[in-house]
């Protein structure tokens, strides 16, 4: 029964805090039924009830609450955890714990709570599974503490910390009590000095906030002024993360550039077709993944995690395959000529952009992330996304291959061969048209490859097109029109540099200096930076 | 030779084309056309495209029951393309040569503005059924979105009561145009007036279409990290919505920690996006498609069933065009003409059921009643309704909080008949205002 002390410790302060007497003799149907009558007033005491209780079901039905997993049957009235089964809902009878069957959510009224409640949840929940034998429960249940800095959490968490084995919890219970102290008007201030050393030794974004509010509150001057000296020495540390930070999310905006220019750079950069179209074949790539991922959903959701690997080369053939069809009824005719091509394909753009909203409708399209894709993980205070970390991973892969293709395959050679002497490149023999229908198909597959990429960050509207295509031009002037090297280095430099400039300037003036240094760039040097030497320039 | 017989028949087709457009013409008599002016392609047909099919719906809706004064109802649709100066055009062209009776149009506020003087010189009617900064009243247009104090001031209070969180910090985020610099000008001078202060309010402001969050949100992290609790007031507008939220999501920012609420996102807006990590976030609407009345049952329905798409969303804007479209009815219907100057005098005082169980009144300042909600995102793309004004909300169209406009009010009935009434020098200002 040594489980349940901390709970009965627990018990007592609380009800020695807020609650009614009798509450506490009611049993665990009382307490539910509490829970899951009367409006949202009246449920926060009902969670505190049933978290004081000491009730062993007490931490699951909480649980479910906050998850939006309580219900109670319409028919019967009997409080239910329902769990998503298909369709269906497979339903656990909150009191007991057995299994009670399946219902639709139709036959089921949910339990609400709000944002509030959610925290209050939070917190009870915290102090229940402190104990928990999961490794995990206990050191989530810590985090979740540190986080609400419920003063009533204490006698819990020293109970929980005399027990504690492994380091690790043990380090961040010893820190969610600090927090809990420092935000326990009466603690002593020896007690708060000492939580203080804690929370600067953790050096976090959360303990910054936790030591603001405690300086903010604190009677003593002694312990305000470690409390801002340990929040100084804090912010000094983050503020070199910072410049991490935005190195890192200059690389991934340089990533997302590089994408989108990187088709562009072989069908203006090597052809010196002004695609306007270029845009769309990118939004077709991310309208693929969604109609690969409708498919999937309906027919084989066991496939949902490799979604985006079947969804690349198919939005590779498509794209590519509408960028030939272009080549060969549109643009082939117009070689020579950019001003014409410039129309044409900012007119093929549009009629591109209303065919998918035809088809598809005009409100955005659902693209899921792939469990693989979601959440984030911690480097030293750097946030790093796994989203944005693929994505930087999979443009330089797009670079490396392209890069293999144009060095390494005939298909390659021809490519250079004509784009750098077409008279010649015919006169041995190459079908140059053939050629240019293939390079030009090359160029938008890429684009669709960015589209899968870009679906997981993006809108999947038919305007997704046009918000990159003229940070796709600039990113292709600004490397070098016909070098990919340039198009790479350029698409990185704009990335960090606007994502420094962006804190400072905020995102709409930042985004207006970037286009006037890029102005002033091409003025000093109108190649771009890594500007083509010799005969092909001519 | 040739080319001069074709010439010719040509010349003859139209003369016919011409013919047929007299006649049409002469028969339109027989019916009241209804001008509908949203985008249908362009960056805003994402929002305004439903519209367009609402009022559709509306039209059907009412010839069903015998059409109005007698005629059928016949809808004109025109689409201005999300391009601002278009609007004007499509609206004189709507006026001039189809002669509609009346309006249902304009998302943007800046698309508003560029009509607001065609609506004036040919004596229209314009029904704007959006939520807008407020800080206007004219004529010729009758608001039924929501003014600032529909919406954004009792989004403020209810963060700052105990349910809401009792929200200690602001960050007013926005997308860079009229509504939300001026929608954030008066939550400024609202929450300053409150007692906040000003270090505790950050205000951040992005491009159209802005897609990479990163950095915003991690300041937004850092500017939550002093000790209080914060909350993020967003006039995020359009497509720049689903990239912020997955960002949100992505670095685990928690409606219970920092709760976002924003003002232009509904159903319709939350379609793209993964909802599960985004459940608590908050937004504030004068209707959710999860209000249960009987009106709105039978509302979603109707819609559903209009549209053939069973999963089909509704949302406030869309509540918005319902009943300004009721009212612009029983409006003609008292005046017994759709004579413009009759119906705009008829309008005033009209009451309609909403779809949240209440009556809106189209009042003098042609702004309308309407209940506040308080939504929470729920996992499955809804909202969950977890406040509202106790009764309606009558809409100001000037708000009090600026200095620059406290002392107008906006009465279009007689003696004042006035936009911009200053009460305190107690003249007209008129147009010299503009």
């Amino acid at each position: 029964m040594q489980s349940l002390r901390p709970f009965s410790v627990l018990l007592s302060v609380v009800a020695s805090l807020a609650l009614a007497g009798a509450a506490l003799a009611a049993d665990l149907a009382t307490l539910v039924g509490n829970l899951t009558s009367g409006g949202l007033s009246e449920r926060e005491a009902a969670i505190t009830a049933l978290a004081a209780s000491g009730e062993e079901r007490a931490a699951p039905i909480l649980e479910a609450l906050a998850a939006g997993q309580l219900y109670v049957r319409t028919s019967d009235k009997v409080a239910v955890i329902g769990k998503a089964d298909g369709n269906r809902l497979a339903l656990v009878d909150a009191i007991s714990g057995s299994p009670a069957g399946n219902a639709v959510e139709a036959d089921l009224e949910r339990v609400r709570v709000n944002n509030r409640l959610r925290g209050t949840i939070e917190a009870a929940v915290g102090s229940l599974t402190l104990m928990s034998p999961n490794a995990k429960v206990r050191l989530s249940a810590a985090e979740s503490l540190f986080k609400r800095r419920d003063p009533a959490a204490l006698p819990a968490l020293d109970q929980a910390l005399a027990a504690e084995k492994d380091p690790r919890i043990k380090r961040a219970m010893t820190e969610a009590r600090a927090a809990v102290v420092l935000a326990t008007a009466d603690a002593p201030a020896a007690q708060k000095l000492a939580a203080i050393g804690v929370l600067r030794d953790r050096a976090d974004r959360d303990s910054l906030g936790v030591l603001n509010a405690a300086a903010s509150a604190a009677s003593d001057a002694e312990v305000k002024a470690a409390a801002l000296a340990a929040a100084g020495s804090i912010e000094q540390t983050l503020a070199a993360w910072q410049m991490a930070q935005n190195v890192w999310y200059g690389i991934s905006l340089g990533s997302v550039l590089l994408l989108a220019a990187i088709g562009l750079a072989i069908t203006f950069g090597t052809m010196g077709v002004i695609n306007m179209a270029h845009g769309e074949m990118v939004m077709l790539g991310a309208y693929t993944t969604f109609v690969v991922q409708e498919v999937i959903r309906t027919s084989a959701p066991h496939l949902f995690d490799v979604s985006l690997a079947i969804a690349l080369p198919l939005a590779f053939v498509v794209s590519g395959a509408i960028g030939i069809l272009i080549e060969r009824t549109i643009i082939r005719f117009l070689y020579g000529r950019p001003l014409d091509t410039l129309l044409a394909t900012w007119g093929l753009s549009l009629v591109l952009q209303q065919a998918v909203r035809s088809i598809f409708g005009s409100s955005n399209r659902e693209v899921g992330a792939p469990s693989w894709m979601s959440g984030a993980f911690q480097l030293g205070q750097l946030n790093i996304t796994y989203g944005r970390l693929w994505i930087v991973v999979f443009s330089l892969v797009v670079f490396a291959a392209l890069i293999l293709i144009l060095r390494k395959t005939p298909l390659g050679l021809y490519m250079r061969a004509v784009t750098q002497n077409r008279p010649m490149a015919s006169a041995v023999g190459i079908r140059t048209p053939r050629v240019d229908a293939l390079t030009f198909g090359l160029g938008s597959g890429i684009a669709g490859l960015a589209g899968v990429a870009l679906s997981q960050i993006d809108n999947v509207s038919p305007n997704l097109g046009q918000g990159y295509i003229i940070d796709s031009f600039m990113v292709v002037v600004f490397g070098g029109v016909g070098n990919l090297f340039g198009t790479l280095i350029g698409a990185l430099t704009l990335g960090v540099v606007n994502k420094f400039l962006e804190p400072y300037a905020g995102a709409v003036l930042g985004k207006i200096l970037v286009l006037v240094f890029i102005i002033m760039f091409i003025q000093r040097r109108p190649r771009g930076l890594f500007a083509l030497k010799g005969r092909s320039v001519e | 030779m040739k080319l001069g017989t074709l010439m010719r028949t040509g010349l003859v087709a139209a003369g016919l084309a011409a013919s047929a457009a007299t006649s049409a013409f002469a028969q339109a008599g027989d019916t009241i056309k209804v001008g509908i002016l949203h985008s249908l392609s362009g960056t805003m047909a994402i929002s305004e495209t439903t519209l367009k099919d609402v009022v559709l719906m509306m039209v059907e809706e009412q010839n069903k029951k015998g059409g109005l004064l007698g005629k059928k109802l016949e809808p004109v649709v025109v689409d201005p393309a999300s391009n601002w100066p278009l609007f004007a055009e499509k609206a004189r062209e709507l006026l001039q040569k189809e002669k509609v009776a009346v309006v249902f149009g304009c998302w943007t506020s800046v698309s508003r503005k560029s009509v607001l003087p065609v609506f004036e010189e040919l004596n229209g009617i314009l029904f704007y059924p959006v939520q807008y900064e407020g800080q206007e009243s004219q004529r010729n247009v009758f608001y039924t979105g929501a003014a600032p104090n529909q919406q954004a001031i009792p989004a403020v209070d209810y963060l700052m009561s105990k349910d809401g969180g009792e929200v200690k910090r602001w960050v007013l985020a926005g997308t860079d145009y009229v509504y939300p610099r001026t929608t954030n000008k008066i939550l400024e001078a609202y929450l300053i007036q409150k007692g906040v202060p000003k270090e505790d309010i950050m205000i951040n402001y992005t491009p159209f279409g802005h897609s990479d969050w990163q950095s915003i949100v991690a300041d937004i992290k850092k500017f939550g990290s002093a000790g209080k609790k914060t909350a993020v007031v967003s006039t995020i507008n359009g497509d720049a919505n689903v990239p912020f939220y997955k960002e949100l999501g992505n670095q685990g920012i928690k409606a219970k920690d920092i709760p976002v609420v924003a003002f232009s996102v509904g159903e319709e807006e939350l379609a793209g996006v993964d909802t599960k990590p985004l459940v608590g976030h908050l937004a504030a609407w004068n209707y959710f498609q999860s209000v249960k009345d009987p009106a709105n049952a039978e509302f979603i329905k109707t819609w559903q069933a209009f549209t053939k798409n069973p999963k089909r969303v509704t949302n406030d804007p869309m509540e918005a065009s319902v009943i300004g479209f009721r009212m612009w009815v029983e409006a003609v219907k008292k005046a017994g003409t759709t004579d413009p100057d009759k119906v705009i005098d008829a309008l005033i005082g009209i009451k309609v059921p909403n779809l949240s169980g209440g009556i809106s009144e189209m009042l003098p300042n042609h702004h309308i009643t309407k209940p506040v909600l308080i939504g929470e995102i729920e996992a499955n793309g809804q909202f969950d309704v977890v406040w509202k004004t106790p009764g309606l909300v009558p809409g100001e169209a000037w708000s009090p909080i600026l200095d620059d406009s406290k002392n107008l009010k906006a009465d279009w009935t007689k003696p004042v008949n006035c936009g911009n009434f200053d009460t305190v020098a107690n003249k007209c200002i008129g147009k010299a205002a503009k």
